[in-house]
């Protein structure tokens, strides 16, 4: 399942979507919205997505984690518009025959998530707001 | 000439004011083109320039891409999903 939705994500739905009996692992990985960043109160968030690329790209992060790693199912969720703290705004969800795979595929699929997909992320301030830039500074 | 549209997102549209724009360029233009442009229309849009990415039909290009009649082009700033 590959999906950018506007809805709160159920991650209980989004595991079931990986579920197989062929399966002995299911790693999930859930991206929750924080009340802070650098130091400042955050009220609620927004992210914006160029959903035709953003799903092209969420695809080929699927296929290359199964060419890569062997799983069973994956699946990637990303929710947009405005969330308030503590909200999940990604769940991605891995099965394989072993924890292995499973654990390294959903920490592969989420780090290209972040590096390839184009979402982005708003922050809402007490005294402003601004698109957030954290990966220029990791450069 | 060609005619290609710009979508332009999070920090791109707010500098550029515009979601879409359409611009009409020589055959054989660069993608990188875009920038030189925006940055005419915004000159923030140089401080920036650096770490905005150019996209094109939904794939990351470099500047040196040459555009075609039609194409789809996204200026895609520093991301941020997760």
């Amino acid at each position: 399942m590959i999906k950018i939705v506007t809805e709160p994500i159920h991650p209980l739905e989004i595991l079931a979507s990986v579920q197989d009996p062929t399966a002995g692992a299911i790693d999930i990985f859930i991206g929750t919205t924080r009340n802070h960043s650098h130091g400042k109160s955050v009220l609620a968030l927004e992210y914006e997505a160029y959903s035709p690329m953003a799903l092209k790209m969420m695809y080929r992060i699927a296929d290359e984690a199964r060419a890569k790693y062997g799983i069973t199912k994956i699946s990637i969720v990303h929710r947009i518009g405005r969330l308030e703290v503590g909200e999940a705004s990604v769940v991605i969800a891995v099965s394989s025959a072993h924890r292995r795979e499973a654990f390294e595929a959903c920490r592969f699929a989420i780090d290209a998530l972040k590096t390839a997909v184009p979402i982005w992320k708003k922050e809402f301030f007490p005294d402003g707001e601004s698109w957030v830039n954290d990966q220029i500074k990791q450069n | 000439m060609i005619t290609v549209k710009v979508k332009l997102f999070a920090l791109a549209c707010d500098l550029a004011g515009a979601e879409t724009l359409s611009y009409v360029l020589p055959p054989g233009s660069p993608a990188g083109e875009i920038l030189k442009l925006l940055s005419e229309r915004n000159r923030e849009f140089e401080k920036w320039k650096d770490h905005l990415r150019l996209a094109v039909n939904w794939e990351y290009v470099p500047n040196d891409y040459v555009l075609h009649e039609d194409d789809e082009v996204a200026v895609i700033p520093p991301l941020s999903g997760g």
